[in-house]
């Protein structure tokens, strides 16, 4: 009797067992079908306008998934449609997914112009095939960019060109004007003003720099300063290509100075978003706050107003403090484009300043990268941006743009964490970081 | 998990009297209620474990065509216990989760189906409270948890009411990884509370008056008499706990902060290798062939002994 009830709850345990066993498997289901989400606008299919010289319609993978971006690339599309006659069709996935999903997208059935990043993984697709040369498009477009840009847009061989900016933005300390003018601060020049602005701030009573480091991501932006600062920009780009070690004494100065910082900022930046961090100094609790020009995001109406940054101070005064980072989004082609005409012509619309001004309407926390864009309806943090990336002698693209992808999130991540969490053992630190980063670079 | 469900079905079957003749539809019925269920469980279960097993002995960016994939033997395996330094803390919290869910809120959740059991008042109204939380995914309880820990912004530190010096839960390695078993917790009591409940309701009634007739107390009921008939049910309970700590644990740690800082699982590990831009198969592949033996470790070592003393007369 015991036997058969026995038997009937093993059967209610295989369901369980079988149940279970789908859950395991369903993420990966869910993985594999990641390209989900198509939102089209413009046309359905056919061609557009009517007129001769119809370029048809283009295919666009857009990572804008957030409202405000999405509705400015809505307003560059129907802008070129007016003007050029073709078609966009939009693909939008949601941003993280996109660039989590790229490896497999780009093999799969990409559209044919998609929105990427500068930096060391567009070399990387170009070197493997999966992104289509562009260089005659920049023969026509080139004069519209700096030389700084043009560089950040070719691909590892120095020659060819792969990529399309659109807009970028600054990486520098932000804090508020009326703080300042209230306190009678003064923007440090050197590392050691900084420090010693730091200590005023703190006796009264604010919160230094602001820090925050839970997504991992944020405190790339500490460390690419300082080596920038410190060691200057060549170094900077051979240890992000993996050519330099990341034992050398240099790399040991600058987690050095890293700590140093430590010391004023902000506690706890583990447990904190970079939101809440920006949060800080909209209310006037933090001093200032060393982060893209996306901050601004956080800041409304007149705070917004009152938001002001400026460069990361000198260290070594043989390096100078004239490179920063500033990424570059873009677009790019991939590798067999369907409609390659058109394709072309709306990489070259959105090389224009025409299209970058349209876009950027939508969303100022940005600047326009060509020439010809109109910066006089730009408000002040936008102005002073443009400044402060034209004065650069060089510009990075952040740390998880200039290494491989891999070295950045598996091991860059928790090491700069493990460096927050106990910043003295810099010697096993690094030493860790350069056995994994021989690893990786040599797969 | 072919082996367990076989094991399974083979004394049903030889209990039972050989049927006369199948007629072909019922040959065709059971080709196909046998097949299909068998393509799909090779198709979807063992042959990605047997490739993810292969890929771990190689290395492999996930672009080019399978012609590109290299072999290095055992070179994934030799890094990720030499020179990983998230793998030793993953591999401990994944002990520290499986032993903390099954020792606290697996014996909470029996003990509240015990009590619940025994009619008093209201019953129905705990039993759905306590419930609630299981319709709730691993991923929204991780929201909620950071509703309730964040340093700035959460529940508990605002309760605490030490602004500024506010301890940092999540962000404090050590203690985020508590906090988040905390809220584990609070899904899982209910869980096995639910099946349990559910066991007890079948047992037979006269079974417990013939205890207490015998004279025994609540306590030796429950330990010698019930515990003991429940044995499928503490199976299921004891799968369900290896199961939920090893594969549930990912929802919501990922959720809170990407599985860092203190919050490292092997699950994170393998899907962080392999799944963003990193494309790190060969090596994510290893993780997850780690992962597997410990699972398959506890599951087989637990099944294996608990047919076993069943099989004896």
């Amino acid at each position: 009797m015991v036997d058969a009830e026995t038997v009937l709850s093993r059967r209610k345990l295989l369901k369980g067992f079988a149940g279970t066993l789908g859950a395991v498997t369903l993420p990966a289901a869910l993985a594999a079908c990641g390209g989900g989400s198509k939102a089209a606008t413009g046309g359905a299919g056919g061609g557009g306008g009517g007129g001769a010289q119809s370029l048809g319609t283009v295919t666009f993978g857009s990572n804008a998934s957030d409202a405000v971006p999405k509705d400015a690339y809505e307003k560059v599309f129907a802008a070129f449609k007016a003007a050029k006659h073709g078609d966009v069709q939009v693909n939008t996935v949601d941003h993280n997914t996109f660039q989590e999903q790229i490896n497999s997208y780009l093999q799969g059935k990409p559209d044919d112009v998609f929105t990427w990043f500068a930096g060391n993984r567009m070399q990387f697709f170009a070197q493997r095939g999966l992104a289509t040369d562009i260089s005659e498009l920049w023969s026509k477009v080139g004069d519209n960019y700096s030389d700084a840009l043009k560089a950040a847009s070719t691909g590892a061989d120095g020659q060819k060109q792969f990529f399309v900016p659109f807009y970028y933005y600054p990486w520098a300390l932000f804090y508020r004007k009326s703080v300042f003018a209230d306190k009678g601060y003064e923007i440090p020049q050197t590392l050691d003003e900084l420090k010693t602005l730091a200590a005023q701030m703190k006796q009264d009573g604010l919160t230094p720099i602001g820090f925050a480091d839970k997504d991992g991501w944020p405190a790339f932006g500490t460390f690419d300063i300082l080596n920038l600062r410190i060691n200057g920009y060549e170094f900077h780009m051979q240890l992000m290509n993996g050519q330099a070690s990341w034992q050398d004494p240099k790399v040991a100065k600058v987690f050095d100075e890293f700590r140093g910082l430590l010391e004023h900022s902000q506690e706890g930046a583990l447990g904190r978003t970079w939101q809440e961090a920006a949060q800080g100094v909209a209310q006037k609790k933090t001093g200032m706050y060393l982060l893209g020009m996306f901050v601004g995001q956080q800041f409304e109406g007149e705070a917004h107003d009152d938001l002001d940054f400026f460069n990361f101070p000198e260290v070594d005064s043989n390096v100078g403090a004239d490179t920063l980072d500033a990424p570059i989004d873009g677009f790019m082609l991939s590798k067999s484009p369907k409609n390659e005409t058109g394709a072309k012509a709306l990489l070259e619309y959105l090389a224009s300043g025409a299209a970058q001004n349209t876009y950027l309407q939508s969303d100022p926390n940005n600047i326009a990268t060509a020439k010809d864009a109109d910066t006089s309806g730009y408000n002040a943090l936008q102005k002073k941006a443009v400044e402060l990336i034209g004065k650069a002698s060089n510009i990075s693209q952040f740390m998880d743009r200039d290494t491989r992808p891999d070295f950045a999130s598996t091991v860059m991540i928790p090491s700069i964490q493990a460096f927050i969490k106990n910043p003295k053992d810099v010697a096993g630190l690094t030493k860790q970081i350069e056995a994994q980063k021989k690893t990786i670079f040599a797969s | 998990m072919t082996a367990v469900r076989d094991s399974l079905a083979a004394p049903a079957r030889e209990r039972r009297k050989r049927p006369s003749r199948l007629t072909r539809t019922d040959k065709l019925v059971l080709v196909l209620m046998c097949g299909i269920p068998t393509i799909l469980l090779i198709a979807f279960v063992w042959f990605p474990a047997l490739a993810s097993i292969g890929l771990s002995f190689t290395t492999w960016d996930g672009i080019g065509g399978l012609g590109t994939i290299k072999w290095v033997g055992f070179q994934n395996y030799h890094q990720i216990f030499t020179i990983y330094p998230s793998f030793g803390p993953a591999l401990r919290h994944n002990v520290i989760w499986l032993a903390f869910l099954a020792a606290v809120p697996t014996t909470f959740g029996i003990f509240l189906a015990v009590l619940l059991d025994r009619q008093i008042r209201f019953t129905r109204v705990y039993q759905s409270t306590l419930y609630l939380p299981v319709m709730l995914s691993l991923a929204l309880v991780g929201f909620i948890a950071q509703l309730f820990f964040s340093q700035d912004q959460g529940l508990v530190n605002g309760l605490v009411g030490r602004s500024g010096e506010a301890p940092d839960i999540l962000g404090d390695p050590r203690l985020n990884l508590w906090a988040v078993l905390i809220a584990a917790s609070w899904r899982h009591v209910g869980y096995i509370m639910v099946l349990y409940l559910a066991g007890l309701k079948s047992v037979d009634p006269s079974l417990r008056d013939a205890a207490a007739i015998d004279g025994a107390s609540e306590w030796q009921t429950f330990r010698r008499v019930i515990f003991p008939v429940m044995k499928p049910i503490n199976i299921i309970v004891v799968v369900v706990t290896v199961i939920e700590s090893l594969r549930g644990s990912f929802d919501i740690v990922y959720v809170i902060n990407g599985g860092k800082n203190g919050l490292e699982l092997l699950n994170v590990l393998v899907y962080d290798n392999i799944v963003g831009e990193a494309s790190r198969i060969g090596y994510g592949s290893a993780l997850g062939t780690i992962l597997l033996v410990i699972s398959l470790g506890f599951i087989i070592s637990f099944l294996v002994i608990s047919f076993r003393r069943e099989q004896r007369p």
